[in-house]
Order: structure tokens, then C-alpha cells, then sequence
């Protein structure tokens, strides 16, 4: 066999390992049987029960409303975190600046969780805020974890820009907020939203974080199937599995197109 | 704006960041205590190095730390022996076929990290998946034991972290000069040789990335070994875990998280030197 | 003078990119910058369009100090030799860029647009994406976008530097075109000499930071002033010796003394001499001329270029025009000779 053959096989044969419990799991939702992958007749029964069981509802809704705001503040402190590291040039503590803002990608998730939980309980005792330990605590943490990320996203793109073009603006007459704003920016943007899309995903896909800096009061989608996991596997989990893997796609197809759409306009042959 | 966003974004990741680091470290030396929150801090209980001369001498916790890195070492070492192929796979791979295939791996890493472990579940359970399609081909007459073991454990392992070892893999093949390849063909080497001797040394710092990409979350990782893994897998995330929530020992468990840093510095700091060096 | 430049020092580190330079340039004057890698011919310019601030010395253009002005304020306009396009605006949006800049009306801007691309002969293009375009358009609009401000000084850096050969000779000829056309001093900076010389009014030569000789093309290239000039235009010879007192120069390398026709200074050690003012002799009998073996001969197309190793153990560069016949072959034996005026005394 020759050797091209043999990686496609091994490539078939790694596909095929991703997507066979994902396929499975996402197709017996459609199995109307109470035992989660024993097929019992096409039904929709358990996307019915999904849709009415209402602390999986909530605890979807409370973790859009934090990954809306963290992806967003994830953004804005990963595209500085960014910006600083590619274009301010050297100042004091730029090494030290680095390595806070990758840390969250190497640390492991007990750690990041725990060392929140800790600070955000000695800043109650101390400042009295936060008052209590819920949506805006996994907020303010999935942000942070999301920045680093942003933050490599914008740099990379921006690395990958000539310095030139900010020079050309001021050149022609750009102030360098207008330069900004009409060049960097612009050219920033598909880094900033891919930024967003991973930030958002990140934060609805933790559950080790969120436990450690959420209180009584926040539950998350995570969370949630977290402990009924535990419990064992329920055919509403698969019925929730299909429903992300839908709109999963739905989003990494965008991202993927997105991308594409932009390297074409705006990447130098 | 060139003084303000270094200040705005420095003073983030000194409170975000830096701060919390710096809060394990203070936590690990102090006393443990009755109440709400459990513990006392130094200037206050005084600095106490009970929760390190505990974690160090009891086997158990000591046992933990080793277990995560070799649980962790034998993930990342799977998922690069499948990943490498399959990263060979997508460079070799017709140019209008590897964005299709590039969205095939990175999909189903998309789908939730629950539900796949859900279905690994529901897959290697007593009356699960493979159980039955083994019973109803008569292969076996009870159920395997198959859940709640290490291999279990591992797959879990090498579903959620294989896309991580495959892209950086990927990422440095693609980038690969084929002309050095076709060099080495020139001057005699057969296609097994201009792999071993060209194309695989040219990958070693991309492997070692994609190791590292897998073995340092897996050192700390608590979700596949409390879902997958063998009762009690002595794995210091799963330990940390137990001993914030269930024994609600703060000290102790920042201990562990701080001898877990300590332990993966080294491989943090080769990771970053690999990244920077791209 | 348009521009002034007194005095301009500037230190990167340890190197020593500008020092104390003074250079005046013309309105209207084409002056090509050369210079190698290192010299600080991009450093000079990225300091008179405000990228880098000169440690000292002062910048005057039309007499107002630069100094204090950030780029986007300066009104000059640099064309950079990446070309520096914005990858996200259509051809018509980069150029007009600048005017928006000025605040000129939609109009104003539409037509002066149009009147630029039609300048550099891409017309019809302002819709496209720059990339889509060859290396040649890009070029041009570059040129437009910094030429539609109509500023009177523009800088260009190497802005011939990527392009393919056959196309620089023309592109060349066309920014001479378009800078009588606007009326605008241009300041290129190049590492070409060839491209230096057929463009410029006058050439700048640095060197380290300094600079060597100011003066027109032919000139420059005539009486280089220095070792360097001399071997880095035309690739002169440079024969060292000393003064022998009585208005020669006694040249070791060579095994005679050197009759130049003019005055030689006490303190000369070099004198450059052209390959190809060296002449064919029946023999080496006379004043400025030498006997030598053809070590290596190399054909060049419109000459073939000799190494002749003289008796006095220097390699000379000899060139060998075709209409003189087949050159003579490896190992033979020439007798070679120039006019007194051939001879350039160096003065360092």
C-alpha cells in the first residue's frame, strides 16, 4: 500500500473515531425508547420532554446570557491584549503583559477555577463585592479565559499585516485615531469576530470553571448536564447533544465561510 | 491610546490574573478553619505549611500528581500516534477536499464537550451500545464491564483531545518545503527513507506542540475521569476537586493546585518556546 | 530649496543610521538616494516623512521646521515599497483615501481620482481589488494614491524594487515622465545604481549614515570621490599607492607610476580607474600603461569583461568592446594603457 493510501486510511479511520459516538448519539434522539441508544420507533418524544424540562431551559438561557457577555468582553480585552503585543512596540512589563495574557490557555481548568473562586471570595470579604457568586462571576471568568484567546486570534492577524498600511494612513493625512479606525480596525475584524465565536463557545462548553465560581444562584447548561450525567445518560441529553450539534455546525460552517470570505479579499497573493 | 490600552489591559490581567494566581499561593500557607470561608488567612492564622508537608507525605495525594502526568503522558502520546498520520493525511489530501475534511474534524469538537462523553457513556455502559451489538451477535452472553475503567478513561481522553494534537500537526506539515522532500528523493532516498530521514524530523517541533497542546490540559482535567474513569482514578484534578467541594479543605486544595503548576511549568514554558519560535 | 535637511543624526542602538547629514534638495529636482544595505538612505526617508524622529538636526521644508509635525500632518507624501494598498478598499478608495483625509467633497474627489489613475494609465480600474492586480498596477497605484494629494515633495522607497526586470526600465522612464508632468520633487531611494543614474538630476551616494558625494549622474559616475563611490558605481579600479612628489603616483600593485592629468594631493592614497577607459596596446612603452596576463575572461553581451593580474600582483577589471575583435584568450599576454585623464585621484 502505498503511503498516501495509508494516511487517508488513517485519516478515515480518525474521522470515523470523532463522529461515530457523536452520530449515534445524536440519531438514537430520534428513538422514541426510554433506554438511551436502544432503538424504539422514529419519534420526537424527547425533544418534547427537552423542551419542557425547565431547569435545562433555564440553565440554557442563564449560559447564553453568559457567553453573550463574556464572547463580547472577551473581545474587547483580548483585541487590546492583542494590539499591545503586535503594534505598541516595547514598553515596561511587556514580557510579564505576555505571559498573564496566554495564561488562561495553558492553565489547567481546576486551576483558572479555583484561583477565581479564591480571589472573587476574598474580594466579598474585603470589598463586599461581588455580593453573591453567580451569572456575573462565570462572566467575568469565561472572560477572561476567552481574552486569551482573542487575544492570540488579533495578534496573529495583525502580525500578519504590514506595519506599512498604518504608516500609509498617517502618511496620507490619518490622525492616528482615524488611521485606526479606518485601516487597523477594518483589517482587525474577522480575528475580532472569530475571537467572539470561539469566546462564545468556550463559555458554553465550561463546566469546571463555572462550578468553582458560580454560587448557589447560577446553574449552567453544563452544569446541569454535568450532574445528570452523573446520574447516567437520559435520551433528553441526546435529544440536547442533536440540538447543539445543529446549531454547532450551523456556526463553525459560518466561522469557517467567514474566514475564508475575508482571507480571499483581504490576503496578498 | 498608545499609554492607555497597555494601563487598561495591564490592570486586567493583574486583577483577573495575576491576582487569583497570587491568592492560591497566599491560600496554600494558610489554616484551614471552621466557617465561611473555610480557612484562615496568614496574617491572621498565622503561615502554616500543613497543606504542603500533607501533600507531599500522603501517598495518596503524592500518587495523584503522578497519576495525572502519567494518565496524562499516555493520552498525549495516543493522540499523537493517531494524530500524526492523520495530519500527513490532510496535507496529502486534495487541495478542494481539505476544507471539507478540516470541518469533519473540528465539527464534532464543536458538538459540546458533555454530550460527547455523554455518548461515550452511553456507548460503553452495561446495557449500552457496544454491550448489545456484542450479546445480539452472540459474542458474549453478560454484559463487558467495559464503563468506569481505564480504557473507557483513555477514549474519552483521545475523543476530546485529538482535534488539539491533529491542527498544530497539521499546521507545521502543511507548512513543510515539498521541495526538501523531493531533494532527498533525488539523492536515492525511497519514500520510507525521505520520511524518516526529512519528513518526520522536520515535524518534531509541531509534534512536541501538539503533545504538549494535549498533556497540559490533561494533567489537570476532572470532567473524563469523574464521568469515565475507574472509581477513585487517582488523577489530581479529580483530588483537588474532592478536596474543595466534598472535603472543603480550601488549604490542601490549593496546595495541589500549586504543586500542579509547579509540575507543568516546564512543559508550559517548552510550549510557549515552540509557539514564539513559529 | 524646498526641502532642507541640517545636520540630521540618528542612533539605532549601537549603529549610527544618520550622521550629521546635510542635504538641500530643489523644487522640482529628481534625486535618487543610493546607498547599500545599512547606509541609511530608507532611515533618511522614513525621518523626513516623520516615521522616525532625528536625534538632532533639523528638517526645513519651504523654510517651516518639520520636526515638531507627526506624519499624517507633513505635506509630503511617501510611496512605500511594499506599496502598503489597503487590502480591505477598492483601487478608487485608497486613492481618494488621502483627500478624505483633506476633507475634499465627494466630487472633488471622484474627479481627482479619476484624473490620478488616469495619470499612471489605469483608467477603469478604481472598482477592483488591489488584489487582483499584477505587481506592475500595484506599483501604479501606489504612485497615484501618494501623487493624488498633489504634494511637492514625494518620497519613494525602492519603488522599482518589485518589479520584474523588462518592466523596471519602463516603469522608470514613466515616474521621470510623471514627475516633470506634477512638477513635484521626487527623493528615491534605490540600491540600483544603473536605476540611480538614468533617473536622477542628481545622486545622493551614503555610506553609513554619511554622505560621500552629491552631484549630477555623470559627474558622480565620472569623478567618483571616494574608494566606495568609485567601486560601488561601475564597479571601478582602485589602485592604491602613494604620491611620489613630482606630480605622479606610485601604484606598487601595478608596477609603475601613474601619470594623472591632474594635481594630485599630498595625502591621496587611491586613484579609481574605469574598466572600460582601459585600452588595447601593441606595448606597454609609454606613460600609464602596463603589461599583464588575462586570467579570466567573461562574455557580458555588448563587451566581454577581462581580469588581468598586473605584474605587481593587483587584479585589474578591463573591459573589451566587441567592435575591437574576439577578446584575447585565458593565459595570454596584453599590453593595456589609458589617457592621463582617466586616472580619478581618490580622497578617501
Amino acid at each position: 500500500m502505498s503511503r498516501g493510501r495509508l494516511t487517508a486510511v488513517f485519516l478515515a479511520l480518525g474521522l470515523g473515531f470523532l463522529w461515530m459516538p457523536v452520530l449515534l448519539l445524536a440519531g438514537y434522539a430520534f428513538s422514541a425508547d426510554r433506554i438511551p441508544f436502544q432503538w424504539g420507533g422514529f419519534s420526537l418524544r424527547w425533544f418534547g420532554v427537552l423542551a419542557a424540562n425547565e431547569r435545562l431551559v433555564e440553565a440554557a438561557l442563564l449560559s447564553l446570557r453568559v457567553a453573550f457577555g463574556a464572547a463580547t468582553l472577551a473581545v474587547l480585552l483580548g483585541g487590546t491584549f492583542g494590539w499591545v503585543l503586535a503594534r505598541r512596540g516595547p514598553f515596561r512589563g511587556r514580557a510579564i503583559f505576555g505571559a498573564l495574557a496566554g495564561a488562561p490557555l495553558v492553565l489547567p481548568d481546576v486551576v483558572i477555577g479555583l484561583a477565581l473562586l479564591l480571589f472573587f471570595v476574598l474580594l466579598q470579604s474585603g470589598l463586599g463585592w461581588p455580593a453573591e457568586r453567580g451569572a456575573t462571576t462565570i462572566l467575568l471568568a469565561h472572560a477572561t479565559i476567552g481574552a486569551a484567546y482573542a487575544a492570540v486570534l488579533v495578534q496573529a492577524r495583525l502580525a500578519e499585516l504590514a506595519p506599512e498600511l498604518e504608516e500609509a494612513a498617517r502618511d496620507l493625512g490619518a490622525t492616528p485615531a482615524t488611521a485606526f479606525r479606518t485601516v487597523t480596525l477594518p483589517l482587525m475584524a474577522p480575528s475580532l469576530a472569530a475571537g467572539w465565536l470561539l469566546a462564545f463557545t468556550l463559555s458554553l462548553d465550561d463546566v469546571v470553571v463555572a462550578s468553582f465560581v458560580s454560587g448557589p444562584a447560577g446553574t449552567t447548561l453544563p452544569m446541569q448536564v454535568f450532574s445528570m450525567l452523573r446520574l447516567g445518560l437520559t435520551p433528553e441529553i441526546n435529544a440536547l447533544a442533536c440540538v447543539i450539534l445543529l446549531l454547532g455546525g450551523v456556526a463553525l460552517a459560518a466561522a469557517l465561510l467567514l474566514q475564508a470570505g475575508l482571507r480571499r479579499r483581504t490576503r496578498a497573493d | 491610546m498608545r499609554r492607555l490600552l497597555p494601563l487598561a489591559g495591564g490592570a486586567w490581567l493583574a486583577g483577573f490574573v495575576a491576582a487569583p494566581l497570587l491568592v492560591v499561593l497566599v491560600l496554600a500557607i494558610s489554616t484551614a478553619a471552621e466557617g465561611v470561608p473555610p480557612f484562615d488567612l496568614p496574617w491572621i492564622g498565622g503561615i502554616s505549611l500543613d497543606a504542603f508537608s500533607l501533600v507531599l507525605t500522603d501517598g495518596f495525594y503524592v500518587e495523584s500528581l503522578g497519576g495525572a502526568l502519567l494518565v496524562a503522558g499516555g493520552a498525549a502520546t495516543l493522540c499523537l500516534l493517531l494524530a500524526f498520520p492523520m495530519a500527513l493525511g490532510l496535507t496529502r489530501a486534495r487541495p478542494t477536499w481539505r476544507g471539507p475534511l478540516l470541518f469533519a474534524l473540528l465539527l464534532p469538537f464543536w458538538t459540546g464537550f458533555l454530550p460527547r462523553i455523554g455518548a461515550w457513556i452511553g456507548l460503553l455502559r452495561d446495557e449500552g451500545w457496544v454491550n448489545t451489538v456484542l450479546e445480539n451477535l452472540g459474542l458474549i452472553s453478560a454484559p463487558l464491564p467495559l464503563l468506569y475503567s481505564w480504557p473507557a478513561l483513555f477514549l474519552g481522553m483521545l475523543h476530546a483531545y485529538l482535534p488539539f494534537a491533529v491542527l498544530p500537526l497539521y499546521a507545521s506539515l502543511s507548512r513543510r518545503d515539498p521541495v526538501l522532500e523531493e531533494a532527498a528523493a533525488d539523492l536515492g532516498a525511497t519514500p520510507w527513507t525521505v520520511f524518516f530521514s526529512v519528513t518526520l524530523p522536520l515535524a518534531i517541533p509541531g509534534a512536541a506542540a501538539a503533545f504538549l497542546l494535549v498533556f497540559i490540559p490533561a494533567a489537570g482535567e476532572y470532567v473524563i475521569p469523574e464521568l469515565l474513569g475507574p472509581p477513585g482514578t487517582p488523577m489530581v484534578g479529580r483530588v483537588l476537586w474532592q478536596e474543595f467541594f466534598q472535603n472543603r479543605d480550601w488549604p490542601t486544595a490549593a496546595a495541589l493546585a500549586v504543586l500542579l503548576l509547579a509540575l507543568l511549568l516546564a512543559p508550559i514554558r517548552l510550549f510557549q518556546r515552540l509557539g514564539t519560535r513559529r | 530649496m524646498l526641502l532642507s535637511l541640517q545636520g540630521l543624526s540618528k542612533r539605532f542602538g549601537a549603529t549610527l543610521a544618520l550622521d550629521h547629514l546635510d542635504l538641500a534638495v530643489a523644487a522640482g529636482e529628481f534625486l535618487t538616494l543610493l546607498g547599500g544595505s545599512g547606509s541609511g538612505k530608507s532611515t533618511l526617508l522614513r525621518v523626513i516623512a516623520g516615521f522616525e524622529a532625528a536625534d538632532s538636526g533639523k528638517i526645513l521644508l519651504e523654510g517651516r521646521d518639520l520636526a515638531p509635525l507627526p506624519p499624517h500632518a507633513r505635506p509630503l507624501n511617501m510611496m512605500f515599497q511594499s506599496y502598503a494598498l489597503f487590502p480591505h478598499l477598492s483601487v478608487a478608495d485608497n486613492v481618494s483615501y488621502g483627500l478624505k483625509r483633506d476633507g475634499v467633497a465627494k466630487p472633488e474627489r471622484a474627479r481627482r481620482v479619476e484624473q490620478a489613475l488616469a495619470m499612471v494609465g489605469l483608467e477603469g480600474f478604481g472598482g477592483r481589488s488591489p488584489q487582483k492586480l499584477s505587481g506592475g498596477q500595484r506599483q501604479r497605484v501606489a504612485l497615484a494614491r501618494a501623487l493624488v494629494k498633489r504634494p511637492r515633495l514625494l518620497l519613494l522607497d525602492e519603488p522599482l524594487g518589485a518589479l520584474d526586470a523588462n518592466l523596471r526600465e519602463r516603469t522608470g522612464f514613466e515616474l521621470r515622465a510623471l514627475q516633470r508632468e506634477t512638477g513635484a520633487a521626487f527623493i528615491m531611494v534605490t540600491h540600483d545604481q544603473q536605476e540611480a543614474l538614468a533617473l536622477a538630476d542628481r545622486v545622493a551616494v551614503l555610506e553609513g549614515g554619511r554622505l560621500v558625494q552629491l552631484g549630477p549622474p555623470r559627474a558622480v559616475y565620472d569623478q567618483p570621490a571616494t574608494r566606495f563611490v568609485a567601486g560601488f558605481l561601475g564597479g571601478a579600479n582602485v589602485l592604491e599607492g602613494m604620491p611620489d612628489g613630482q606630480g605622479g603616483f606610485d601604484c606598487p600593485g601595478l608596477g609603475v607610476t601613474l601619470r594623472p592629468a591632474v594635481a594630485i594631493p599630498a595625502d591621496c592614497r587611491a586613484c579609481a580607474l574605469r574598466p572600460e577607459r582601459i585600452a588595447h596596446l601593441a606595448h606597454a612603452d609609454r606613460p600609464n600603461s602596463f603589461d599583464g596576463i588575462v586570467e579570466d575572461v567573461a562574455f557580458r553581451g555588448d563587451d566581454s569583461l577581462l581580469l588581468v593580474r598586473a605584474s605587481g600582483g593587483a587584479l585589474l577589471r578591463v573591459g573589451h568592446a566587441e567592435e575591437d575583435g574576439p577578446p584575447p584568450e585565458r593565459g595570454s599576454r596584453i599590453a593595456l594603457g589609458w589617457e592621463a585623464a582617466a586616472l580619478v585621484p581618490l580622497h578617501s
